[in-house]
């Protein structure tokens, strides 16, 4: 074994550092919005200059959801390929580069017309609620940015596997194009409605949109969106975590099956998000529904995983007893134990995802805060700290430092301070939603309504919690800019680990594009086709748009 | 495959499916399925067409439910905005929208839905408790989305 570091090349290195900046930059301005916005719904603060609540909530929904993640996703995975399939082709780092620019200036665009108060219109831009068309157009740019970098990862593959035949690609490379496969096909139906829908109407070329159909492109998308958010953090878990604790890979096999799993189900499954609306029969509800709680599959896998090598390594390290291999792992590490916060919140927000999908049970949660208390567990807790978890080895990584034991220490005081504002934040949001407090709403009294009075104190308690949230946001942004300008010149590990020497090669069946990719059209042809046809058969008149704002 | 992977696995897949189960009996067998109503209207005659030409409450009679509550929204209200309900009584509400989006709550019990221009959104529910329950816009509307509610008393049966 050489001790020499396997070092990510310099120009790569520099591609995905602009994506990270981009990234850090969101998160202080969406968790400054975030901040606001439990103020304000405190009933304790108003917000000066006129500036409305839901212009905010926009811009925190836009650039943590949209943002925020998809340049993190994007140069983590460029990172991953440049470390695992070998250093990128000068092609495809322009390839890379093009897709930033494209999603920059999308970016820059949509975000111009939130700020001037022609896009309030949240992140989900429901139809008829009309924006700008440059919102329209700047979202558009984001998602074909996006296409082109996905472009170059597959790329980088297809060049691996030409120049590796017979091997299986490497793990990491792998995970990388299976979520670039997944983002390509969810992103049509957000395409879609975007570019034959919504952009022609805000253009005024054509008068009326057809709300049902929108809407349904819409969560097409939008739930295997969360997947695309979420296999990067799977992707530390299962082979960079067991790397930092000094353990094996459980299995590269079922490892590459989870990751399969979730291409093939995470797309059919929209109408879990619509299951109080009208227009769609209520059989083909339920026929998603099973077919969201089949994406559950992957996830307890997935936790199996992760245990097991937990309880391998302790073990290894001569822990006895049922549960003495807890001690032995290294909590005083950030790049261990700050993901493992995010993993701890995915039980809860697991638990809390089949409730809400839970067909007939949806209505006593849906549209209540119960839901903001959800995704702020699974997005803003799992993923994020995850992400936190791997910026920590990957900056000073890429921007040739190290990280200290000062900013160790620091970024578990930050894992720590998050998980504690978030249990107040999110727990709170969870019972003020099960008493009927709606989500997405400034605050109000309804007249002062009995019901609604009771919800007070739960929002204050939120914006105890948001208030501790956005503390440990500031320590994340310390340690960024200290690990990006600051901290000690050196090697910093890009830690990937290797399968068990005994393990299997994993079955050439995984890398059958064809095969899951055929079989995740199938599934969504069923399990979209005939409720599309009868939205499109038995329309109402369409809605003019509305700026109401 | 590891053999404790199978038992978590057989579990955790087992579990899944009793969920279903549960949720499918009630679905299917006792009718507990999500408000999915199919009709459609004309948002720009809503007010024209029948029953929203009349919102409010209305006894009916030879029904699966003894009155039907009539709701128009739009920004940032409903009509109408307060109605009494007798104790006891079974309502079908029946709720569209004039212009964009808006949500339909009754705080506090399982009518919840949303209301989609061109659409007619409906829900049978039992009121069994007196008192004043809160009917909220739980999809963002716009400026006044906060402002929007309407109210619901119910009494006692004189």
């Amino acid at each position: 074994m050489s001790k020499a570091l396997t070092k990510i090349d310099r120009k790569d290195a520099k591609m995905v550092m602009a994506h990270l900046y981009v990234a850090f930059v969101s998160l202080a301005i969406g968790g400054l919005c975030g901040l606001l916005q439990v103020l304000v719904r405190s009933g304790k603060v108003q917000l000066p200059a006129g500036i409305s609540y839901y212009q905010i909530l926009t811009v925190h929904g836009v650039i943590l959801a949209l943002v925020l993640t998809t340049f993190f996703i994007i140069g983590f995975q460029f990172a991953a390929i440049s470390r695992t399939a070998g250093t990128l082709s000068n092609g495809i780092r322009k390839t890379g580069w093009a897709g930033f620019w494209t999603m920059l200036i999308g970016t820059v665009l949509a975000a111009t017309m939130i700020l001037l108060n022609e896009a309030s219109v949240l992140y989900t831009f429901y139809a008829p609620l009309q924006a700008h068309f440059l919102f329209y157009l700047g979202l558009t740019l984001v998602v074909v940015g996006s296409w082109i970098s996905c472009a170059g990862m597959v790329a980088a593959y297809v060049k691996w596997r030409k120049a590796n035949p017979g091997k299986p690609g490497p793990l990491l490379t792998f995970m990388s194009v299976v979520n670039a496969v997944l983002w390509f096909i969810a992103t049509l139906g957000v395409a879609a409605t975007v570019l034959f829908q919504l952009l022609p109407w805000s253009m005024g070329l054509v008068d009326r949109v057809n709300v049902a159909v929108s809407r349904t492109l819409f969560w097409y998308f939008g739930h295997p969106l969360v997947y695309f958010w979420l296999l990067p953090a799977y992707m530390c878990w299962y082979v960079i975590i067991p790397k930092v604790i000094g353990g094996k890979m459980f299995s590269d096999t079922m490892a590459r099956l989870a990751f399969i799993l979730f291409l093939i189900f995470s797309i059919p499954v929209g109408f879990h998000h619509q299951l109080v609306e009208p227009g769609i029969d209520p059989a083909w509800k339920f026929i998603q529904v099973i077919l969201t709680f089949m994406v559950a599959i992957p996830s307890l896998m997935t936790a199996f995983a992760m245990f097991a090598t937990f309880e391998l390594y302790g073990r290894s390290q001569g822990a006895k007893g049922l549960f003495g291999w807890v001690k032995k792992l290294p909590w005083n590490d950030a790049r261990f134990t700050v993901p493992f916060i995010g993993m701890l919140a995915f039980i809860p927000g697991g638990i809390g995802g089949l409730i809400n999908a839970s067909h007939q049970l949806n209505a006593v949660v849906h549209n209540t805060i119960w839901v903001t208390g959800h995704f702020h567990l699974t997005i803003a807790t799992t993923v994020i700290l995850t992400y936190f978890g791997v910026a920590y080895w990957l900056v000073p990584h890429l921007t040739g430092r190290v990280l200290t034991k000062k900013m160790n220490r620091l970024a578990i005081i930050q894992g720590v301070t998050w998980a504690v504002g978030m249990t107040f934040m999110s727990g709170a949001m969870h019972a003020e939603g099960l008493l009927g407090g709606p989500r997405r709403s400034a605050f109000s009294t309804y007249g002062d309504a009995p019901q609604a009075l009771e919800w007070i104190p739960y929002q204050i308690a939120q914006a105890v919690g948001g208030a501790i949230l956005f503390l440990s946001i500031i320590l994340c942004l310390i340690i960024f800019i200290n690990l990006a300008f600051f901290a000690p010149k050196g090697e910093e590990e890009f830690p990937v680990s290797e399968a068990s020497e005994h393990a299997a090669q994993p079955s050439p069946v995984f890398e059958n594009w064809k095969l899951w990719v055929g079989i995740t059209a199938a599934l969504i042809l069923f399990a979209y086709t005939i409720p599309f046809i009868d939205m499109i058969q038995n329309a109402p008149p369409g809605a003019k748009g509305f700026k109401l704002w | 495959m590891h053999k404790y992977e199978k038992i978590w696995l057989v579990f955790g897949i087992g579990a899944l499916i009793f969920f279903l189960s549960v949720i499918g009996v009630s679905a299917f067998y006792l009718g507990n399925q999500p408000p999915s109503c199919l009709a459609t209207i004309d948002p720009d005659k809503v007010d024209q067409t029948a029953p929203f030409n009349e919102p409010g409450l209305k006894k009916v009679e030879g029904k699966d439910w003894d009155y039907e509550l009539v709701y128009v929204a739009q920004a940032f209200s409903y009509t109408p905005n307060e109605v009494e309900i007798p104790k006891g009584a079974k309502v079908k509400f029946i709720v569209t929208t004039k212009d964009v989006i808006h949500g339909f709550e009754v705080a506090g019990t399982n009518v919840n839905m949303m209301v989609e221009p061109g659409y007619i959104s409906e829900k049978v529910a039992t009121f069994d408790k007196p008192g004043e329950y809160l009917v909220l816009c739980n999809e963002y509307c716009g400026a006044g989305h906060h402002m929007m509610y309407s109210k619901i008393k119910v009494v006692e049966n004189q």
